[in-house]
Order: C-alpha cells, then sequence, then structure tokens
C-alpha cells in the first residue's frame, strides 16, 4: 500500500510541469472555496509577497488589501512591482513566497489563469491587447460571462439578454457605430475602450487595470475617470497608472510601491507630502 | 598491416598521427627481409622434396610439405609461400616446379613470367597454356600456415613474430608447444611474449597434469583474446543435463574464476567502447548542430535547409577530392575551408534572398526553408548525380588504436571527435571574443537598441547566418568520412539537429555540446538492449517529453525568448 | 439566393464553399451515373463512362483534401502548426489496412487463415493482441476515429498545459512522426515493417479490383470530404471557432477572460487528428497500399504547403490547395520527374513570400479593389474618430 502510495505520488510528480503547475494538486489543499466570502470586508490580500527574476528582486514581501468596492490607485517608479503584482495576482507569475487570497477561501497562488478570471478577477493590459481578427461585437462576446467550457462554447447560441448585455456594453465604451469593424483597424485608444469593455463583459468582482489611459485625448481621460468611479461601488478597482492628474482625479485611496514593497498609503495628499514618497520620486 | 602501440606511448602515437596527416604517407612501410644463413647442404634436400609437390594426393602433400618447412632454408619458406598464395606452377613440358612473382598475366604479353623454384632464378616469359598451377585445399593451406607462423616465431623481425603468433592462435596445434616454449625463452619482447605464452597456455589447457592446467587456465584468465575465453567456455561445456563434461573439479572452479576475471574486464571494455561510440555519435550530433545552434539558438531562426547546407559540405569534399585526386590526403584539409565558404555563401545567399523578409514570422521561415531544402535536393541530383558519389579515406583517417583484443576504436572516429571539439572552440572564441561575435549577441539580445548604437544589424544577421552555414558546410566534410554521401544527407540530420539544440537550450553554445554527448551517450547505451531503432525512438520520445518540462532546454538562457509568440 | 435553401444557416456567407460543395456533388452525382448507373442498365452506352483509374485518382485527392482542411482547422485557425499531421493519416490508414489484411483471410500467399502473409514469413506463431477486433468493420471504423485521437490527446495534453507553442511545437510534433516512423519500420511492430500492408482483396466482401465498389468508395470520400467540410465549417463559425482563432491572435488575453486556453487547443486538435484519420483510412483502399513512408516527415511539411497555397484561415482554400498542388505533383512526376521538386521547392518559397493568405487571399484582394469595401470601412473609422 506504502510503495502504491508512493508510486501515485512520483506520478504526479511527473505529471506536474514544474511548480507553475501546483493548481493539479489543488484537492490536496485544505482552505479551498469555490464561492467568493467577503464576510471580512476585503476582496484581496496580498500577503509577504516576494518574486525575484534571477536574483532581480520584483517584489520584496509586499502586503497589499484592497477592499470590495473600492478603488484603488497603485502608483511607484519604474520597476516598482507594480505589473508584477498583477501578474501574481492573476496567476501569470507564482510568488516564490507569501499568500494571495482572493476573498477568505481562494488561494490565488494555486489557481490558474482562466480559473483566477472565472472566479471574477479581470485585467486590463499595459498594452491594448484585443482580438485583432474579430470584430468589436465578437470581442465583447468572446469576453462575456458565460460557461467557458469547450463543448457548451461550440453550441451556444447567443440569448436576447446577452444581446443586450454586449449592445450595452457598447454603448457605455461608445464603440456601438464600430459594432462590425474588425478590431485591428480601431486606434488606440478605441482599443484601450474595447478592452475596458471586455473587461466590463467579464463582470468581474475585481478590476485590474493597468496604464488604462496611456494613449487617450483629454476628452478619452476624462471619459475613463468617470467609468472607473462609476464602476467602483459594485466592484473593487486597481487602477496602475503614471499619469499624476489622472490618478489625482479618480483615487481616494493611493498606495506607493518602491522597490518591491509598499512604500506609502494614503488619501492622494497624505501620499504627496509622504517625506519617503518625495525622496524617491525627487531624490533620484 | 596491424601495428599494436605499447599502452604507454598513446601520446607518441598521437604525434605519429599528426605527422602523418602532414606528410600523408605510410608510416608502416615492412618488407619481408629475410636475413637466414643459408646452409648449402640443404639444397639437395630442396631438390629432392620440390618436384614432388606435384603429386595429387593432399595427404602426401601434407606430409611433404611438412618435410619442407623442416629444411632450414629461405628457399623453403619462398616456396611454401608460394603454395600458400597459389603462385607455385610446373612447366607441362618438363615438369620443373616454378615460382610466379606476380600471379596476373603479363598484361601486354599475356604471358607468365616464371621463376625455378629451387633457387628463384628467372626462367623467362611462357604461356598461359604452358604452365600448371600445383592445387591445394583448405587442410594443406591450414597447415603451411600454421608451419610458416612456427618458422616465424622466431624470426628476428618483431612485426613477422607477432603476425605468427598471431596465426598459431587462431589455431590450437599441440605439436608446436616445443617450438612456442622454445621461442618464449629467447623472446625479449613483453607483450610478444605475453602472446606466446597465451598461445602455449591454450595448449596446456589439455595437458594431463592437472597443476599444469591450472597455471594455464590462470593464464588464460587475464587474457582478453576471444580464443582465451573461447577455450574456458569449452571447459566449463555442459552436456544435456547440465552436468560439466570436464571431470576434475578443481579445473572447473580455477576455470569459472578465470571466466569471471574475463568477463569483468570485458564488460569493463565494452562499456568504455560503447562510451566512445557514444561520444562519437555526440561529436558527429555536435557538427550537425552546432551551425544550427548559431542560426537557431542565437538568431532564431528556423532553418530547415540547415541539413542541405552540410550536405553541400559533403559534395564539396566530393567535388575538391575529384580535382585533386592524386592528392586525396590533402584534399580533405583543403575542402575544409572550401566547405565552409561554399555552405557559407549559399547561407548568406538564403539570409539575404528568403529569410530577411520573413523575420517575425517563424512559421513561414520553416516553410520557406524548407523549400529551399528541396530546391538544394534537386540541384544536386540534377547537376550531380541522384547516387551516393564516393568521398575517399584518406589513409593517415584510416585503420584503428588497438589498445588490446577487446578495445580498438577507429582512426576517423578519434578525429571527428576532436575536430568537433575544435569546431566548438573555434566558435565559442568566434562569439566570445570577437568584434562580430560581439555584435552578434547584441543584436541577439535587442535589435532596436542595437541599431540604435549604430551596428548595421543586417550586416550582422547575414554574417552570422553565413557563419552558422559555414559550420554545417563543415560538418559535412566531416560527415562525408563516416555516411554515404549523397543528395539525401542532409534529411537524415536535421530532426537530430533541431533535438539537440532544443534540448541543449536555445542561445547557449555550451548547452548544444552536452546536449549532443548527452544524446549520443544515452544513444548507445540503449542500443545493446532496445536495438539500434528502438534506443533512436526511445530517445526522441524522452525529447518530447523533457520538452514538455523545461520547455526551454537543459541551460535555459535569461532574457528574450525566442520561442514563437 | 436559392441556392442557400440546401445550405445550412452557418454556411450561407461561406461562397466559396457552397460553391466547393456544390461543384462536389455535381461530380460526384456525374462519376455514379456515368460509371456505375449506365454500365449497370444500358450497358451498350457504357463507353461514355470515365476510366476508373481517374475516379479512384480523383478519389485520393478528395481524401488528401480533408486531409487539408484536418490542418486547416489547428493551423489556419488555432495557430498551430502540426508537422505530424500525416502521422494521424498514416494511423487511420493503418487501422483500415489492418481491416483489409483480416479481409484477405486464407488467400494470401501462404494461405494462413488466421495469420497475414508478413508474419507468416516471420515466423510468428499467432495474432498480437493489437490485431484482434480489427476483423470487424465497426470495431475498426471506431479505431479509425480513437487512435488517431488518442494519440492526439495524449501528446496535446502534455504538450499544451507546458505551452510549447510556435515553432517548438512544431518540431516536437515532427519527432513525433519522425519517431513513428522509425516504429512502423521495425518488423517486431507486427504490422507489416518495411512493406506495410498491401494485397488487399476485399472491403465489407466487395472485390476492391471492381469498378462498382471504386466507385463507392469514391463516392464516400466525396461524401466525407463534405461532411468534414461542414462540420468544420459549424465548428468555425460557432463560438468555439472564435475562441480558437482568439487564441491564435492573442493568447494571453483569452487566457485572461477565462478560458481554458489548453483545453481548446487540445479539442482542436483531437477532432483533427480524427478528421485526417478518416482521410487516411478512405485514403487506403484506393492506393492499395499503407507504408511507414506515410509517417515521413516531409508528408507533413508538404500537407502544410497545401494549406498555405490554398489559403490558411478558410477552409474551401485549403481544399483548393490540396487539390491543386496534388494535380501538379500528378502532372510533373509523370511529365517532368525532375522538375516537380523543383516546382514544389519555389511553391514554398513563393506562398510564404509573396501569397501570405494564399490563392483565396489573392482572389480577395482583388475582390477588394474592386468593390472599395476597405475604404468604406477606414471612411466609417475616421468619422467615429474624429
Amino acid at each position: 500500500m506504502n510503495t502504491l502510495t508512493q508510486v501515485k505520488h512520483k506520478f504526479q510528480d511527473v505529471l506536474r510541469r514544474d511548480r507553475t503547475f501546483n493548481h493539479t494538486l489543488q484537492g490536496m489543499h485544505s482552505i479551498q472555496g469555490n464561492e467568493l466570502d467577503i464576510s471580512h470586508k476585503t476582496v484581496l490580500y496580498l500577503e509577504d509577497v516576494s518574486v525575484s527574476f534571477d536574483g532581480f528582486q520584483a517584489l520584496n514581501k509586499l502586503s497589499l488589501y484592497i477592499d470590495d468596492g473600492e478603488l484603488r490607485c497603485i502608483i511607484g517608479p519604474n520597476g516598482a512591482g507594480k505589473t508584477t503584482m498583477m501578474d501574481v495576482i492573476t496567476g501569470k507569475t507564482r510568488p516564490d513566497a507569501g499568500t494571495v487570497y482572493f476573498g477568505q477561501t481562494m488561494d490565488l497562488t494555486q489557481m490558474a489563469e482562466h480559473d483566477i478570471a472565472t472566479a471574477g478577477i479581470g485585467r486590463k493590459f499595459q498594452k491594448p491587447t484585443i482580438f485583432p481578427e474579430h470584430s468589436v461585437w465578437e470581442n465583447l462576446e468572446l469576453a462575456m460571462k458565460t460557461d467557458k467550457g469547450v463543448w457548451h462554447t461550440l453550441f451556444t447560441v447567443l440569448t436576447s439578454e446577452q444581446k443586450d448585455r454586449i449592445e450595452e456594453v457598447m454603448l457605455t465604451i461608445g464603440l456601438q457605430a464600430l459594432c462590425y469593424v474588425k478590431a485591428e483597424l480601431l486606434s488606440h485608444g478605441q482599443k484601450q475602450w474595447l478592452e475596458i469593455g471586455m473587461l466590463l463583459m467579464q463582470d468581474p468582482r475585481v478590476l485590474l487595470v493597468d496604464e488604462p489611459v496611456a494613449g487617450m485625448t483629454h476628452q478619452e481621460m476624462d471619459r475613463t475617470a468617470e467609468l472607473l468611479t462609476s464602476l467602483a461601488g459594485k466592484h473593487s478597482v486597481v487602477v496602475v497608472e503614471h499619469d499624476m492628474d489622472f490618478v489625482r482625479s479618480i483615487a481616494n485611496q493611493v498606495t506607493v510601491l518602491h522597490e518591491g514593497s509598499v512604500l506609502a498609503e494614503g488619501t492622494m495628499d497624505e501620499v504627496q507630502n509622504n517625506q519617503k514618497v518625495i525622496e524617491v520620486y525627487l531624490g533620484e | 598491416m596491424k601495428f599494436i602501440p605499447q599502452k604507454n606511448s598513446l601520446s607518441l602515437r598521437l604525434i605519429y598521427l599528426i605527422l602523418s596527416l602532414l606528410s600523408a604517407s605510410n608510416l608502416y612501410a615492412a618488407d619481408d627481409n629475410l636475413n637466414e644463413d643459408v646452409i648449402k647442404n640443404t639444397h639437395d634436400q630442396l631438390k629432392e622434396l620440390i618436384p614432388q609437390l606435384q603429386v595429387k594426393n593432399f595427404k602426401k602433400k601434407i606430409i611433404l610439405v611438412k618435410q619442407l618447412a623442416a629444411i632450414n632454408d629461405p628457399q623453403s619458406i619462398i616456396v611454401l609461400q608460394a603454395l600458400l598464395n597459389s603462385r607455385l606452377y610446373y612447366q607441362k613440358a618438363d615438369k620443373s616446379v616454378v615460382l610466379l612473382q606476380k600471379k596476373e598475366v603479363h598484361k601486354k604479353s599475356k604471358q607468365y613470367e616464371i621463376f625455378n623454384a629451387l633457387d628463384n632464378k628467372k626462367i623467362g616469359l611462357v604461356e598461359k597454356k604452358t604452365i600448371k598451377k600445383i592445387a591445394t585445399n583448405n587442410k594443406l593451406r591450414k597447415t603451411i600456415r600454421t608451419l610458416l607462423a612456427q618458422k616465424e616465431i622466431t624470426n628476428a623481425d618483431l612485426n613477422i613474430r607477432q603476425a605468427a603468433v598471431k596465426e598459431i592462435l587462431t589455431g590450437n596445434d599441440a605439436s608446436l608447444l616445443p617450438a612456442l616454449k622454445q621461442a618464449q625463452t629467447v623472446e625479449t619482447d613483453e607483450s610478444q611474449k605475453d602472446l606466446l605464452n597465451l598461445a602455449i597456455a591454450l595448449i596446456e589447457v589439455d595437458a594431463q597434469d592437472t597443476s599444469t592446467r591450472q597455471s594455464a587456465i590462470k593464464l588464460l584468465g587475464n587474457s582478453l583474446y576471444p580464443r582465451a575465453k573461447g577455450k574456458l567456455d569449452t571447459i566449463l561445456a555442459t552436456n544435456d543435463k547440465g552436468e560439466f563434461i570436464e571431470q576434475d573439479k578443481d579445473v572447473i572452479k580455477t576455470a569459472q574464476k578465470a571466466l569471471k576475471r574475463i568477463n569483468a574486464k570485458l564488460s569493463l571494455f565494452g562499456n568504455l567502447e560503447t562510451l566512445f561510440f557514444g561520444l562519437s555519435l555526440g561529436s558527429v550530433l555536435l557538427l550537425a548542430a552546432i551551425g544550427l545552434s548559431i542560426t537557431f539558438g542565437v538568431m532564431g531562426v528556423i532553418n530547415m535547409a540547415h541539413g542541405e547546407l552540410i550536405m553541400l559540405g559533403a559534395y564539396t569534399t566530393y567535388l575538391v577530392q575529384q580535382l585533386m585526386p592524386n592528392e586525396i590526403g590533402l584534399s580533405l584539409i583543403v575542402a575544409i575551408p572550401a566547405a565552409f565558404i561554399v555552405s557559407g555563401l549559399f547561407g548568406i545567399a538564403i539570409e539575404r534572398g528568403i529569410i530577411r523578409h520573413l523575420y517575425g514570422r517563424p512559421l513561414e521561415t520553416l516553410l520557406a526553408t524548407f523549400g529551399i531544402s528541396l530546391l538544394l535536393q534537386q540541384m544536386v541530383r540534377s547537376l550531380i548525380s541522384a547516387q551516393n558519389v564516393p568521398v575517399i579515406t584518406p589513409s593517415w583517417l584510416s585503420g584503428s588504436l588497438v589498445f588490446n583484443p577487446a578495445f580498438a576504436i577507429t582512426y576517423n572516429r578519434i578525429y571527428i571527435f576532436f575536430f568537433a571539439l575544435l569546431v566548438f572552440a573555434f566558435l565559442l572564441l568566434i562569439l566570445k571574443k570577437t568584434s562580430l561575435g560581439l555584435q552578434v549577441r547584441a543584436v541577439a539580445q535587442n535589435r532596436s537598441m542595437a541599431t540604435a548604437m549604430g551596428i548595421k544589424t543586417q550586416w550582422v544577421d547575414s554574417l552570422t547566418f553565413g557563419l552558422g552555414s559555414g559550420v554545417a558546410g563543415v560538418a559535412g566534410v566531416a560527415l562525408s568520412q563516416l555516411t554515404n554521401v549523397g543528395p539525401n544527407l542532409g534529411q537524415a540530420y536535421i530532426i537530430d539537429s533541431f533535438m539537440v539544440v532544443v534540448f541543449g537550450g536555445v542561445e547557449n553554445l555550451w548547452g548544444t555540446l552536452v546536449a549532443a554527448m548527452t544524446l549520443g551517450i544515452t544513444n548507445k547505451f540503449l542500443e545493446p538492449w532496445a536495438g539500434a531503432v528502438m534506443s533512436k525512438i526511445i530517445v526522441l520520445i524522452f525529447l518530447i517529453i523533457f520538452i514538455q518540462k523545461r520547455p526551454n532546454g537543459l541551460f535555459p538562457q535569461k532574457g528574450r525568448s525566442s520561442g514563437g509568440h | 439566393m436559392i441556392i442557400n435553401r440546401f445550405f445550412p444557416q452557418f454556411m450561407h456567407k461561406d461562397t466559396g464553399g457552397k460553391w466547393l460543395l456544390s461543384l462536389l456533388a455535381l461530380v460526384t452525382i456525374i462519376v455514379i451515373i456515368f460509371n456505375f448507373l449506365i454500365p449497370l442498365l444500358l450497358p451498350e452506352m457504357s463507353a461514355l463512362h470515365m476510366p476508373t483509374y481517374m475516379v479512384t485518382l480523383l478519389g485520393k485527392y478528395l481524401c488528401l483534401a480533408l486531409l487539408a482542411i484536418a490542418l486547416d482547422l489547428v493551423w489556419g485557425y488555432c495557430g498551430i502548426l502540426s508537422l505530424g499531421h500525416a502521422a494521424f493519416f498514416a494511423l487511420g490508414g493503418y487501422a483500415m489496412g489492418m481491416y483489409l489484411m483480416r479481409q484477405i483471410g486464407d488467400r494470401g500467399v501462404y494461405g494462413n487463415p488466421e495469420l497475414p502473409d508478413f508474419m507468416v514469413f516471420l515466423n510468428w506463431q499467432e495474432l498480437p493482441w493489437y490485431w484482434i477486433g480489427f476483423d470487424s468493420f465497426a470495431f475498426t471504423a471506431l479505431m479509425i476515429l480513437l487512435v488517431p485521437g488518442l494519440l492526439a490527446y495524449v501528446f496535446g495534453w502534455m504538450t499544451f498545459r507546458s505551452r510549447v507553442t510556435g515553432v517548438y511545437l512544431s518540431i516536437m510534433t515532427q519527432a513525433m512522426t519522425y519517431a513513428l516512423m522509425l516504429a512502423f519500420f521495425r518488423n517486431e511492430m507486427g504490422l507489416g515493417g518495411n512493406n506495410g500492408l498491401t494485397d488487399f482483396k476485399d472491403i465489407l466482401g466487395f472485390s476492391l479490383q471492381s469498378d462498382g465498389t471504386r466507385i463507392i468508395i469514391f463516392s464516400l470520400s466525396a461524401l466525407a470530404l463534405a461532411l468534414g467540410y461542414i462540420t468544420s465549417r459549424f465548428i468555425v463559425e460557432s463560438k468555439l471557432g472564435k475562441t480558437v482563432v482568439a487564441i491564435r491572435d492573442a493568447e494571453l488575453r483569452t487566457r485572461f477572460i477565462g478560458y481554458k486556453v489548453e483545453d481548446y487547443k487540445l479539442w482542436i486538435f483531437v477532432f483533427s487528428a480524427m478528421l485526417a484519420g478518416v482521410a487516411g483510412a478512405l485514403y487506403v483502399p484506393q492506393v492499395g497500399i499503407i507504408n511507414p513512408g506515410e509517417f515521413s516527415p516531409i508528408n507533413s511539411i508538404e500537407l502544410a504547403i497545401w494549406v498555405a497555397i490554398g489559403g490558411r484561415g478558410t477552409l474551401f482554400g485549403a481544399v483548393i490547395g490540396a487539390l491543386l498542388v496534388n494535380y501538379a505533383k500528378t502532372y510533373f512526376t509523370g511529365a517532368l520527374p525532375e522538375f516537380w521538386l523543383f516546382a514544389l521547392g519555389t511553391l514554398f518559397i513563393v506562398s510564404t513570400l509573396y501569397l501570405p493568405k494564399g490563392i483565396v487571399g489573392l482572389f480577395e484582394r482583388i475582390k477588394n479593389k474592386n468593390s472599395d469595401q476597405n475604404k468604406q470601412a477606414e471612411n466609417k473609422l475616421e468619422e467615429k474618430t474624429a
């Protein structure tokens, strides 16, 4: 019996690709739930998270808590670990140490990207990533929150509610006139909007938005600010942004990252007057 | 002609090899100078015996031959050798026995040149039909060989003595025992003495006296000649019921011990040989893959025509040999730069003509270069031949280095092993120490930054690709010495080469080296129990699974990944 | 469009496909009427028929076209350039070949009722276990789908979850088919070794030599191609098809909106392998032999060029490419054998350099120029952004 278990473990070990595939063993981890539990008001927990790439410490014991319905801005100089933090939350990068929880029960370090996405964490990339060969409509349709299993997707037909939902989001992002245009023909700003629209279609609990206003005109920026603020409350929104004016216009809570950990946290004014922050931004 | 070097003079042998490489002449010219004293009164005996050789009865011939051998006269050896080699004739007219120096008909006149068998004096030219060959059969030839060997084991020339004792070892003639013992006492050369002892032991194993047999068996246990093991196997033979045929229990025990010792040694040398074969295969893989590790590994270009660039190198060797048919030894040296230039130029042409337009589209590059490989194959078929072409192996590459009877390795494989390492070192040097290498690495790591710093990236691309292709051509020169040179030569190596590069990890020359050697050795060690084809399949499956586990190979390189999109 | 009435809704926009299927139906009907019905009913008019070898040749092309569709699904739509699709084709072919071998019964050279000739020749005493069941056609039909499907499943499962992509994947698939080729060359595989399986006599009791059987197999190939086309069209037009294209264009994005990418890749890969298996199974009775040469990596690469020439990412482009290149191959290898490899090599280069979307793309470009559709779309865009 003992050897049998050993063989079984060995087998499992072989089938694992590397540590990235720990999720295949998720049955063995005790604290794991499928339902999002936000009974403590906090939706996202990052505790003592460390990540290093070939000796470069991208995240250094980062601890961060995002409340349900909050709109949080994250700023920091280049290389502060903002994008790595998002990678860790969405499962693209596995932390070397530390815990990442979604609600009380979901251990994100043990989940695959698509599971995390399905569980309710959406992400917009720094560089707008949409499906260039698909029309705006199809882009949104693909992102829609629904059963994303293979067989369901093969036979599914859009219901009228789903169509309404797509129309609605299209209206929100102002692309209804370009409904059937191939996404690759959109302008940079329109692509940004489309990606935000796809995020909305997912109806996530947490939106991670990486530099949403890069390449946008002031007008578009204002509309984006408006949109993100309106989303807060129903969703938690985490925005990583370089543009300070934009951050000021939307944020009530700002976190400053530096060298992989939190340097300061508070309102925009508090943060701006923080001595350490001034040193980091101006001292260099 | 076999040559057994002393074990401790390997380095000396290598120096010889290099010397021979330069002079391309034959070092081992040795002639059969027989400087034995001629004793007058033996002449009469010869005169009496030689004509009798015409007798038809082979039993009588054997007796005659033995008598002839007993005569201490060089002429008896000459006659016996002539008889052995079917050069002994008699003239139909006067029944006098004659010798032929050359077997062939004298070409222009269709005549034979004959010599008197008694004194070697030239008689003259005769028509073919006037003479008749003295017939021999297997048994007679074997007798003659043994007799000659017996005479030769006391010859002054060590080479002749060695050849003789080896000849004796293949038979097992108890009548030779006194002669062997006598030779053993006067022998001064150690390895020759060992051989004589072995020959004696092989005979004494069958003696009556147990202690003689015991010591003979012990001696056999120290020998690696197949005959020694065979003899022990015979002693330990069993009948149908599994009982030993041999009655003496002590002899059985000693023989078992001796056999165990031989087997242990044989398996050690067997493993050594497998290891060497593995390294040899590894060096072939390294040669085939190393150019690819530049074009694919460093540049990220999938060149499916890589195999054909190797093939072009092999054909260049062939063409160079055609141009200098009298200098085969030198031709191979000339072929190396020639193949580098030919394949390199083809490579540059491919890069400038096609690959340049497909950067960033790896799958298209794959298909386009595959098209090139078809074109190159057909070009060779149309311009040269669809058949394999003969590439001659120069004399300094043939033969083998014999360590002992159980372990010998061929020179061409040794040369190619070191050649592969040399090419590897050369490439490493170029990439690490030259400004071209610096630029290549800069372009590989960050193309736009390299452009911004004033590096002509297009120029660097062409040169890098040319370098990788040229090295493929050089590999072709080496491969022409190991395999058939034909239009399909390249196809045999392309998958293996890619496997080696992917296994080793792209952008990593050292990885390619380790991967090639690992795969070569693994393959050869699998072969004994899985068979050649099956072990290749196993290695392929292993590689497929390995890449799943570690998509970046054994030694993943940091930074830009070339893994598609 | 009255013609739409004959096609399911998901094909209405697929003009090329509709043309193709109509043409296919027409040819099949003509062949059946002139080669089957007329000789049967009006023997005196039988001179009108097409030579049987041509029908068989056409049938062969149709099987290869089905194979091209299979590759187009994974390469054109999902971006996975499989250089091992000939392996799935050959496996389907071997499954069919095993059935046909069993059908020979005791009519082989050695007259052994149980063992195929090559096993008698190798002194085998009994049928290896994996031959069991292949005397049943139903079992064989199942295996034609299952064996390639299973191989694709195992290979894909390992590869896709490890996220091996791009050329690495291509090289891996090539290594797979190479390993299989080496394995099938071995006599110990019990599948005929070097010579493969051949000397077939009949299928389901009908002689393979008879014209009637050949016409039926041709018709079945046409039917398989049509069904394969329609099914593939359905898949491509479904949301799954869109997802697969999305994976091709932006894999990471697809993952982050909640799709388990490896499942999709695996699904399409396995489906494609099964399609290739069917193509192989129909191919074998028409050519009368299956041997390890079918696994050879060059076959898979050639297949890629059919798809590339026709136009990947359009199913009927793949069919056109397969038919054209194979017709050219038959023509040139007969008329100018030396020239064929030059032509093929040039095709590879020209199609990748100058025809990124193949013949279909070329036609579309010409069409678009005339209709100025692009300009309108651009104008619209400019209005919106202004």
